[in-house]
Formats: structure tokens, sequence, C-alpha cells
């Protein structure tokens, strides 16, 4: 472990000194395989990424790898810009006006510039699902609200979809629960089945990676413990970023975590190391609870 | 006792106090409401009461099937059909219009406009609702009719089309106003989801906010029936005050508020037939108006989604 996070350093000081004009915050990008415990590869690097509402910068020069197939959890204090971030991935924020991005995100094998004018919102979001804070699934049966994407996207055979909505609800674990009233309001569901059924909807779809947006902090704690197990599952076939106000869950669920202030990027590191053995004041300040 | 606690005999002064008041405002807030509930029963009770007498003379069966409408008429026939024709005719031109017009305005204006944009349209828009409708009528006559005579041929000074298109234009605004409304009053987080899933704003606008907002659209078009139905000026100008027994839009006919306004501008003795017809087309103008209205509140309960 302490070879790993002197290596971490190592990487972290290569990195800042190759930003020319580099502010003094710790820019760190765990590079390739060296750092990383059975390393995966790259999936999307964020680079010198601001982000603004208007007159506002949100985001300040974040630089940030997230692995392929791991689950990478972005941590911070309320108004941090976590929320902000992760709504770059899947360009929700040209749905605002008087937004603007800087940088680029680059997404991995083909290197899409994710933020770039010339790349389509539409692709980039059949290609990067989303779960939302408050589970909203559409006014429709729970087999229409899982059946959407595939519609939005022009699929007309029955059986097909039939199959596919099938196979999204069973990866999101709430086929047992909902196979025999496929034809109720999705709104029927409980809070928890609902955050599901999103999964579900997102899935459907076979997105290369799931946004999740602070997705239990409507839920009890056992609809929440399953949204977990599900995420942790999740990992096996596509790339997880959440954001999590609980710090708890972040190091329950994530390989990955992110720590972010005001808009930068504070710390990233692999979960398990930012947690015992944080390199930054302010995350140790953070993650005991000092504030935030 | 602490020092800012009070002793209970002030303090429930003031609780008795508040509470009469609090009755004495729901007593005011309930009279007000029950001055639309009594106006509609009044209004009905009238027309019943003034129609009863009209159907001594008038057997209901001749009423629903006799083919000619002639109250006035030396030897007068009272069917109604001719007028319930001509008021579905232009109806239907209107909402022909109306409902695709103001459904389009409704989703532009509240999925794809910009906020500046919405906020310059929507009040223009509303301001075509407060023209007066005598002078859509003349717009009717006078400009539509010739406009219209030279792409149909032999099409009458006076015709239900004229009048429909007119009524349809004169409509929008409140079947766009309304439809608007409903539309931006489904969450955002609804629209997310959607966009999320890699929708186009259109198919966000035509699978998950129109029929979120299906209750608030049928509301709008209900609306929009209830003018075109009870529109008189309009019809009264352009559409001709001849009693015709026609489907057919392009030929002139009367409505049953057109000819009540012209019975009513007459002189007619208050105990006459002729009088009290009016009555009794009043009665169906009513009953016509509430068909529709049934109609689309058992198609909205059909079909909404809601959120």
């Amino acid at each position: 472990m302490a070879t790993q996070t002197i290596e971490v350093n190592e990487v972290a000081s290569a990195m800042r000194g190759s930003h020319a004009g580099g502010t003094d915050r710790l820019r760190v990008a765990v590079e390739g395989e060296r750092a990383v415990a059975g390393g995966a590869a790259v999936k999307a690097r964020a680079s010198g990424l601001n982000f603004f509402y208007g007159g506002t910068q949100a985001l300040k020069g974040l630089d940030m790898e997230i692995r392929d197939r791991q689950v990478t959890a972005l941590i911070g204090p309320s108004g941090c810009g976590k929320s902000t971030f992760l709504r770059c991935f899947n360009r929700m924020h040209d749905l605002t006006p008087h937004t603007r991005y800087e940088g680029s995100i680059h997404l991995y094998p083909d290197d899409i510039d994710l933020i770039a004018k010339d790349v389509d919102p539409i692709e980039v979001r059949m290609r990067i699902g989303m779960v939302f804070q408050k589970p909203n699934p559409f006014p429709k049966t729970i087999f229409e609200n899982v059946a959407y994407g595939l519609r939005v996207r022009g699929m007309r055979s029955k059986a097909l979809i039939e199959e596919e909505v099938e196979k999204a609800l069973r990866d999101a674990a709430i086929w047992d629960e909902v196979k025999d009233r496929l034809n109720d309001s999705g709104l029927s569901l409980s809070g928890g089945q609902q955050q599901r059924l999103c999964i579900a909807r997102a899935l459907a779809t076979n997105p290369e990676m799931l946004l999740f947006d602070e997705p239990t902090s409507a839920l009890d704690p056992i609809a929440t413990a399953r949204i977990e197990e599900l995420i942790t599952a999740l990992r096996e076939r596509v790339t997880v970023l959440i954001v999590t106000h609980n710090m708890q869950q972040a190091a329950r669920v994530s390989d990955y975590t992110a720590f972010m202030y005001l808009g930068e990027l504070i710390e990233f590191d692999v979960t398990s190391r930012l947690f015992t053995n944080p390199g930054r004041k302010a995350t140790e300040d953070y993650i005991t609870g000092r504030y935030g | 006792m602490t020092a800012n606690s009070q002793s209970p005999a002030p303090l429930r002064r003031s609780i008795r106090r508040r509470r009469v008041r609090d009755r004495l405002i729901e007593a005011l807030l309930l009279a007000a409401g029950l001055v639309a509930v009594f106006t509609t029963l009044a209004i009905v009770w009238i027309l019943v009461v003034e129609a009863l007498p009209f159907f001594e003379h008038v057997p209901l069966r001749d009423f629903l099937t006799d083919t000619m409408w002639t109250p006035l008429f030396a030897e007068p026939r009272y069917g109604i059909l001719p007028l319930v024709a001509g008021t579905l005719v232009t109806t239907f031109v209107a909402l022909a219009v109306a409902i695709p017009a103001g459904t389009t305005i409704a989703i532009y204006l509240s999925e794809f406009a910009s906020h500046r944009l919405r906020e310059t349209v929507k009040p223009a828009l509303e301001m075509l609702g407060a023209v007066p409708t005598i002078v859509y009528g003349y717009f009717a006559l006078v400009m539509v009719t010739p406009f219209l005579q030279k792409l149909i041929p032999g099409l009458p000074g006076f015709n239900m089309l004229s009048a429909g298109l007119v009524i349809g234009v004169m409509i929008v605004p409140y079947v766009a106003s309304v439809s608007e409304d409903a539309m931006r009053a489904v969450p955002n987080y609804m629209r997310e989801g959607s966009y999320a899933m890699g929708a186009t704003r259109l198919q966000t606008a035509m699978r998950v906010v129109m029929p979120g907002a299906l209750s608030g659209i049928a509301a709008a078009y209900i609306l929009g029936i209830s003018r075109a139905v009870g529109e008189t000026m309009v019809v009264a100008v352009a559409a001709g005050l001849q009693p015709n027994l026609t489907w057919n839009p392009t030929e002139s006919a009367a409505t049953i508020t057109a000819f009540i306004v012209q019975v009513s501008l007459g002189d007619l003795p208050h105990d006459s037939i002729g009088y009290q017809s009016i009555f009794a087309a009043g009665l169906v103008l009513l009953i016509v108006t509430l068909a529709f209205n049934i109609a689309g509140f058992a198609l909205t309960r059909r079909f909404r989604e809601a959120y």
C-alpha cells in the first residue's frame, strides 16, 4: 500500500509539472496500470475541464480518469460541483441556457470528446445512461418505462423489445417483483422499486457508462442497500460514476473515489486508500466529518 | 413559570378570536363559490321553464326529427336539426384549424422556444383573444370569403367554411395558451429522464410531455369547443341566417346561436311560440356543449398519464 501511495504522488507531481502555469492545487491523475491494484483500462478522461453557469465558474480545471467497468464515486460537500461534473458526461447542461464547457472529456476506446461542440449530445446520451436523485419513472406502464429507450431509438419488433425489457428488469434485480404486473403504472411501485425501474430503463439500451446522481438519497435504508448491491453487481458490465453525499456509501460501493471541493478536484485515489490514508488535509477533514 | 409564558385565559381568548375570524372568512369564500353554482342552476332552470310551453305546442318528436326550422313562417316548422347541423359544421371546421394550430404552437412555445421568445409571443398570442368577435365576423365576410371564392368557384357570399375558419383562428390563442400552461406544468425531472435516454426534443415532447399534460390539453380543447359552439357574431355575420340542413361547409346555414340572436333582435311578443323557441334552442345548445365536455373528460380519463 505504502509504495503505491508514493507512486501516486510521483505521478501527481509529474502531472503537476506538465501543466504549465498550474496552480498549487494537486492535480492527480492515476496513470496507467502502475498505481492501481489490478488496474483497468481508462474509460473516460476529463482534462482541464471548466464549466460555467453564465458568469459563474462551477468546475475549475478538473483532470480525472474514469476506469472501465469500475465504480468511481464523487464525494464532497454540497455545492462542490460533483453533480455538475457528473452532468457534463451526458451533456445534461446543454438543456440549460447560458452554460459553457471548456476542456475535454474523452471517451474511450473510440476517443471522442463528449463535450466537443460537434459531438451530438443525443449520441452521447445514447451511450451514457443516467439515474437521478429522485426516482423519475415516466407516467407509463412498467413495461413502457423500460421500453422507452428502445422505442426512442426506433426499435419496432415487439418480440425484441419484450426480450430486452425482461433482460433489463432482471439485470436491475426487479424482475421477480414486477413480472406479473408489467402493465401497471411505473408510479404504482415503491420508491426503491421505482429507482430500480429507472436503472432498468437505463440498462435496457446497453450503455457503456452509467451516471448515478445521489441515487439513494430519497430512499430508506433497505431500499438503499438493494441499490448499492445492484451498483456493485453492475460493475461487471458497465462503467459507473456515482455522486453521493454518503461517505459510507462511497466506501461500500466504489473502487475509486474523488473528493471535490469548491469546484476543484482535491484528491482522487483508490477508495480504500483515500478513506484510510488521505493525502490531503481537506480530504481528511471531510471524511472525518469535520466539515460539509 | 418562565418569563415568556402566558397565562391561559388571554391565550384562549386570542385563539377564540382567530377561530371566529377563520369561520367568517370561510363562510365568505363559500358564498363566493356558490355564486357560480347558483348562476348555472338559474340559467338551466330558466331555460327549462321557458322551453316547457314550447314543447306543449311542438311535440318533442317533431322537434328532434323534422328537417325544417321555420318558426317565423306562416306555416311554421320546428325541426332543430338544421340548426344543430349548422352548429356542428362550423364547430368542426373551427376545430380543424384550432386544435392542430393551437397544439403545435403550445408544443413549440413550451418545449422549443427560448425563454425570451416565449415571453414575447405568448402575450401577443393572448391579445388575439382580446379582439372583439364582431371584428372577426367582418374579417370573415369581407376578407376570408372573397379569398375562398377565388379558390372555390361558386362559393356563396355567406358560408360556414369562412365562418368556421375564422372561429378557428379566434380560438387558437385559448387552445395554445391553456395547452402550453399544461405542458409547462409537467415537472422537469420527467423531461430530464427522457433526454437522458437519448430522446430528442420532439420525442420528449410527444412521448413524455404531451401524455403527462393530457388532462390540461383536453381542458384546452374543451374550452375551445365550447367557444366554437357558443360563438355567435362570426356566424351571424358570415355564415348566413338561413337554417339549412346540410353537412357541407361550403353552403350557407344558420347555427343555434345565430338563430337566437336573430329572434332576440326581432319584436316577437313574449308569449309567442317563436319567442319560446329560442329557449328550446338554447337548451339544445347547452346540451351540445355539455355532451362535448363529458366526452372530453371521458376520453381524458382513458388516455391520460398522470405524473
